[in-house]
């Protein structure tokens, strides 16, 4: 049995809001993936648990007449990736969500529960980062946005005060209009295993050149990263091939893996390099771009 | 004293009405409580998937399920399956192509692929090798639990 004192219910996010501003002690629960395995390794311990399950004010995704895309948090990865308009409009998104775990835990965690998990490992954290995405925190006083790559403070850790709630993320038209992407997770085993070293790339090629390119990456960090300097490297310059073995190895200036049982730091390196490039490779011929002469 | 709460769970299209701890899993509360014991607990931290039922129709671990999260939901286990003493296509499939031996992973499989069935969908063989990957077989090396789940999925 799981060590819990108490669980509130609420079915609005008013009630919930209301419940979690005079209990600042409660721990939110949303698919529970995270938090149940948790609770069974003794991490967490006699907790007062909140539940948003019942809160379908954020569930679904939602297409805005200005082409944002608002996917609500409680959202799993099994609605994300197969729903329409992420199929369509932001497919690497989709391709994030299939990668993570196997059926049964798509069918049940959250893309908000993944965020705020803080794991470097969240197989939704790099695509989001390039992206762009903005997340909307609400507490029972009002709302703040806050840019994803903003969230993160550490392994694990996530800035969310108490008595806030992820409610939902937001990914405007012009950080995914002409780009193409490509997540690539590297693991053990295909399946129902954690990333050892993830890459996402999003970018738009114009005259065989980048005119943006974003590169994030899991694992590789004590949370997940954007390359800002192998980006704004690669702007505007000719495609070749030498062009994306520079670019792949600028990632490691802001990279800084660490050893573990899963991978070693030399190991990771290596990755990172290979697998920017890989996916480089991808989004340039996604987008009619070439690098060999 | 623990906290207690009152659910309804509809398991195999029978109403029970439950007074369940706060601190159990769907998992406890079948085998446990209502004696299901067709659902395997293997892991009990979502990783094998021997716990699998559907909730609603959904494939879920129960193992890291509240039961209190089930209150009102429709829930089906391995032994709804067959009908007046008859074995559903998908089980006959499993047992006709080999695929069951010491059987702990069994009904779990069954319950993912009955989903599948169910969903009216087509998969390709990449498709449904994604489908099952979240079910552990130590022993049939899965070959086997692939064609019966094939299998089914063309019988329809
Ligand atoms: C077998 C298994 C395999 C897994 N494989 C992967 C994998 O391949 N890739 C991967 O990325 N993850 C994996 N996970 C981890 C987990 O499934 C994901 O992180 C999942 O997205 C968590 O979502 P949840 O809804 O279950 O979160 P929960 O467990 O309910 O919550 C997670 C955390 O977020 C907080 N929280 C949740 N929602 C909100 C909200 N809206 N506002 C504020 N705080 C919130 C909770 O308090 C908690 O701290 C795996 C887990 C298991 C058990
Ligand atoms: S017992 Fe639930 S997944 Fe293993
Ligand atoms: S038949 Fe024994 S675990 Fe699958």
């Amino acid at each position: 049995m799981f060590s819990i004192k108490k669980i509130y219910q609420p079915i609005t996010l008013a009630e919930a809001l209301e419940i979690y501003t005079s209990n600042p002690q409660l721990k939110i629960i949303a698919g529970g993936t995270d938090v149940l395995i948790s609770l069974h390794h003794g991490k967490l311990d006699d907790v007062e648990l909140l539940s948003i399950k019942n809160l379908t004010e954020l569930t679904g995704i939602n297409y805005l007449t200005d082409g944002t895309i608002e996917i609500g948090t409680m959202t799993t990865f099994t609605e994300i990736f197969r729903n329409e308009i992420i199929n369509k409009y932001i497919p690497i998104l989709a391709e994030a969500s299939v990668s993570m775990g196997g059926p049964q835990i798509r069918n049940n965690a959250t893309i908000g529960g993944n965020i705020c998990n803080g794991a470097v490992s969240a197989d939704s954290a790099p695509t989001l980062f390039v992206l762009n995405a903005d997340l909307r925190i609400v507490n029972n006083e009002g709302v703040r946005i806050v840019p994803i790559t903003e969230f993160y403070a550490g392994p694990g850790k996530v800035k969310l005060q108490s008595g806030e709630i992820l409610t939902h993320i937001i990914i405007k038209k012009a950080d995914y209009k002409g780009m193409y992407g490509k997540y690539i997770k590297f693991s053990n085993r295909k399946a129902m295993d954690i990333a050892m070293l993830s890459v996402a790339t999003l970018g738009k090629v114009k005259n065989n050149k980048f005119t943006d390119l974003r590169i994030a990456l899991g694992v590789s960090a004590p949370t997940p990263i954007r390359c800002t300097k192998a980006e704004s490297f690669a702007f505007n310059k000719t495609i070749k091939e030498e062009l994306i073995k520079q670019i792949s190895e600028k990632t490691l200036l802001n990279a800084n893996p660490r050893h573990s049982w899963r991978g070693s730091k030399v190991y990771r390196e290596h990755l990172i390099q290979v697998l920017t490039e890989r996916a480089l490779k991808e989004i340039i011929t996604m987008s009619g771009g070439k690098w060999h002469e | 004293m623990n906290e207690m709460k009152k659910i309804n769970l509809i398991v195999n299209d029978k109403t029970y009405q439950l007074e369940v701890d706060i601190r159990e899993s769907l998992l406890d509360v079948l085998r446990n409580r209502l004696h299901f014991t067709g659902v395997k607990e293997g892991c009990s931290v979502g990783e094998c998937g021997a716990c699998t039922v559907l909730i609603d129709g959904v494939p879920t671990s129960s193992c890291i399920y509240l039961a209190v999260f089930a209150d009102g939901k429709k829930i089906r286990t391995i032994e709804g399956l067959e009908k007046d003493g008859k074995l559903s296509k998908v089980q006959q499939n499993f047992i006709d192509e080999g695929a069951i031996q010491c059987g702990f992973c069994t009904p779990g499989i069954v319950m993912t692929t009955t989903a599948l069935v169910e969903s009216g969908n087509k998969f390709t063989d990449e498709e449904i090798k994604r489908e099952i990957s979240g079910h552990f077989c130590r022993c049939t090396g899965y070959q086997k639990i692939f064609d019966a789940v094939k299998k089914s999925l063309d019988d329809k």
